[in-house]
């Protein structure tokens, strides 16, 4: 474990920096709007109604917000199960994305449940759980948080044990031998919980079953959903990889994403197929000439299409043809849930739904604010791998 | 490197196996049956003269607040479009051309109720002996799962206030003091200022109540008597959505009136198949037997001295 310190280290450099102040900003913004809504109710900043329940809070800082944070997911499973060890140096900043996605979709839970006083009694009222998909969803999330914070604290040990103060020194070493006994059950827990509470999320939407266009109403929405995320997860990588590589001036992993690419590309196009092949055996395949079915078909052709540009080895290795394949492929797994979330759903005729600007000033919020705290944790602490910084090419 | 992953795929198949093997016996969920006491409303468009009277009654029994509706600015009236945050029971009119009918919109109190299987800690729960679906807010997080799953729109969600509830009909549960005593009609009763508002109120007998079984009774009895005069001679909610506690004759289609034509199945059927399917058959079998694959997998990786598996976080 000794070895840590040459594998990851902190970015360094000045924090307050203009994008960051534009960050947090925005993030401040979202938190006045969220103490309006906790004074005077959901109804005074969002767009939802008695029809549409749920909305972007829901659809995009919940379920896409947790599958972005599926990187830790995608690459351990490849690390620790599929015995990768060259990806290795990229698990690290995979976990910590892990963590802030998950972190901020708690978050966002808790401004969008109307009685989040009594949140706590979901975990401890033991005797009141019900079979619903949702608490499944809800216990294995808070126990994935917990999970993602176990397996980042080396990265804090690590600093804390050059520290000044001797017993945070302690502190630091202690937990670090403690992390090396107990890192196999944590991890493989890290690897579980996600897949339970991912297909859990696909479960979910099977429960308003009379509502739900037939397109996306499928007993496989579960396994859809889990492959998903790990796609996205992939995407995510690939994408946070390449941008901290050129905003920190850190060198490329370039040939470890080519690599990864072919994985995401594999399970892409495996899940097209299996999604198209599904919706014309189940006899749906003509509900693709209704409005609804443009829909599907985005998400589908925009996986496909990213999926296509990293079949070619030479586009799979360059830098930028992965940013774009990668951006394809994230914008049509995070859309497949959006449509399962929101567009697919479909209460009557006389009901309908659009964001209305506060509720998505909360939303644009959280996102800064996860990006702030990525940027000031790996400007602190040893997160990124790769110790030689590549020469600034500007 | 490829032996290490086509051995460590062979590993995940066998726990993919063995979760796919106890998830078999899903197929078995059993179809809910309604309790045998249970209670419910008989609703008849041929009847109802949209009075409104039971929309007043409602709001009186459950302390609700008035919703002045189209007519915000004068604060005058109480004229709810739709069931809402302020309204547990509502009478709409449906009309297209010469044909027009009133409807009613409550609870359906299903037999399998979709709300009650979304809700995590059972804060909406299905009574046990009246079959009656009420609502206990000290166990709600205010999630609006229920809301999302009821296939009548039926849950409705206080979004203007800060410290907000679900609102729905639980067929005035709260009112029942004394045990109930069957009518010279045969009709399951209790006393006066006890049974559900909407229904003592009526002044046509539109809406009326008792046990399910009397109530299906009555209008099979109806369509009996007047063949052809209601849809389909069909009673709604005697199978629709695997039944509900609240029946319904129309003399329009049962999709004009606001209820939709969704199958025999309850709506829960798919949702808790694949969930009970993989977590409650063999209870938790399936998550614990990944959980060991994985980490057998990885404590193997480790071993054989891969790249992936020497302790590092």
């Amino acid at each position: 474990m000794s070895g840590h310190s040459l594998l990851h280290e902190p970015v360094g450099g000045k924090l307050w920096t203009r994008p960051f102040k534009i960050l947090v900003f925005i993030a401040a913004v979202g938190g006045v709007v969220m103490m309006w809504r906790f004074l005077a109710g959901i109804g005074s900043v969002a767009g939802l109604t008695d029809g549409y329940p749920w909305g972007v809070w829901i659809a995009i800082d919940v379920v896409v917000g947790t599958a972005l944070g599926c990187g830790g997911l995608a690459v351990g499973l490849l690390v620790y199960i599929f015995n990768k060890g060259r990806y290795h140096p990229l698990v690290r900043s995979a976990v910590l994305t892990s963590l802030l996605g998950y972190g901020l979709a708690v978050i966002a839970v808790t401004i969008d449940l109307g009685r989040f006083w009594g949140l706590w009694k979901v975990p401890t009222h033991v005797w009141r759980w019900t079979h619903s998909p949702q608490l499944e969803v809800a216990l294995c999330v808070a126990a994935y948080v917990l999970v993602l914070i176990v397996e980042i604290s080396p990265a804090f040990f690590e600093k804390w044990r050059t520290s000044e103060n001797a017993a945070l020194r302690a502190f630091a070493e202690r937990g670090i031998s403690t992390m090396e006994r107990i890192l196999v059950w944590v991890i493989a827990l890290g690897l579980l919980l996600p897949v339970m509470h991912q297909s859990s999320l696909g479960t979910m939407m099977l429960l308003p079953a009379t509502k739900l266009n037939p397109l996306w109403f499928t007993p496989w929405l579960p396994l859809f959903f889990l492959i998903n995320c790990i796609i996205i997860g992939y995407a995510v990588v690939v994408l946070e990889a390449t941008f901290s590589a050129v905003a920190f001036r850190r060198q490329r992993e370039t040939a470890m994403l080519a690599s990864l690419s072919k994985v995401a590309a594999g399970l892409s196009i495996f899940w097209v197929a299996f999604r198209v092949i599904e919706v014309a055996v189940a006899g749906e395949i003509g509900l693709l000439a209704t409005g609804k079915g443009v829909w599907f078909l985005l998400e589908v052709i925009l996986l496909l299409i990213g999926a296509l540009i990293l079949l070619s080895e030479q586009r799979r290795a360059s830098p930028i043809w992965q940013v774009r394949a990668a951006m394809l492929i994230l914008l049509g797994g995070c859309l497949h849930r959006i449509n399962t979330y929101l567009v697919a759903f479909t209460p009557g005729d006389n009901w309908s739904y659009f964001p209305r600007l506060p509720e998505l000033l909360i939303t644009f919020g959280i996102i800064a604010a996860e990006l702030a705290i990525y940027i000031a944790i790996v400007k602190t602490f040893p997160i990124l791998g790769g110790a030689a910084k590549s020469p600034v090419r500007r | 490197m490829s032996f290490d992953r086509r051995s460590a795929l062979k590993i995940l198949a066998t726990g993919g196996v063995a979760a796919a093997a106890s998830s078999l016996p899903a197929k078995a969920r059993a179809k809910p049956e309604p309790p045998p006491g249970a209670m419910g409303m008989l609703y008849d468009t041929t009847l109802c003269i949209g009075c409104k009277a039971c929309v007043v009654s409602c709001k009186q029994a459950n302390d609700m607040p008035t919703d002045p509706g189209p007519f915000a600015g004068e604060a005058l009236y109480d004229a709810p479009l739709d069931l809402n945050g302020k309204t547990k029971n509502v009478i709409k009119l449906y009309r297209e051309g010469d044909v027009r009918s009133y409807s009613k919109a409550q609870c359906m109190h299903c037999v399998d109720p979709a709300c009650a299987a979304a809700c995590m800690l059972g804060s909406l729960k299905k009574d046990e002996t009246t079959g009656v679906v009420g609502y206990d807010p000290a166990y709600c997080v205010g999630c609006r799962y229920c809301m999302m799953s009821c296939p009548f729109n039926v849950c409705k969600f206080e979004f203007d206030k800060a410290l907000p509830k679900i609102v729905k009909c639980e067929l005035c549960r709260h009112r029942i003091q004394d045990a109930a005593v069957t009518n010279a009609a045969g009709f399951t009763r209790y006393p006066a200022g006890q049974g559900p508002a909407c229904c003592e109120v009526c002044p046509r007998e539109a809406v009326i109540y008792g046990t399910r079984d009397e109530l299906l009774k009555e209008a099979h009895d109806r369509i009996a008597a007047n063949p052809g005069k209601y849809y389909e001679d069909r009673v709604y909610g005697e199978t629709d959505v695997g039944g509900t506690q609240v029946l319904y004759l129309s003399h329009v289609p049962f999709a004009k009136i606001g209820l939709p034509e969704a199958g025999d199945r309850g709506v829960p059927h798919v949702a808790y198949t694949v969930q009970e399917g993989i977590y409650y058959k063999l209870p938790f079998v399936a998550p614990v037997v990944l959980y060991g694959v994985l980490a057998a997998v990885m404590i193997r990786n480790r071993k054989s001295g891969g790249g992936g598996g020497e302790g590092e976080s």
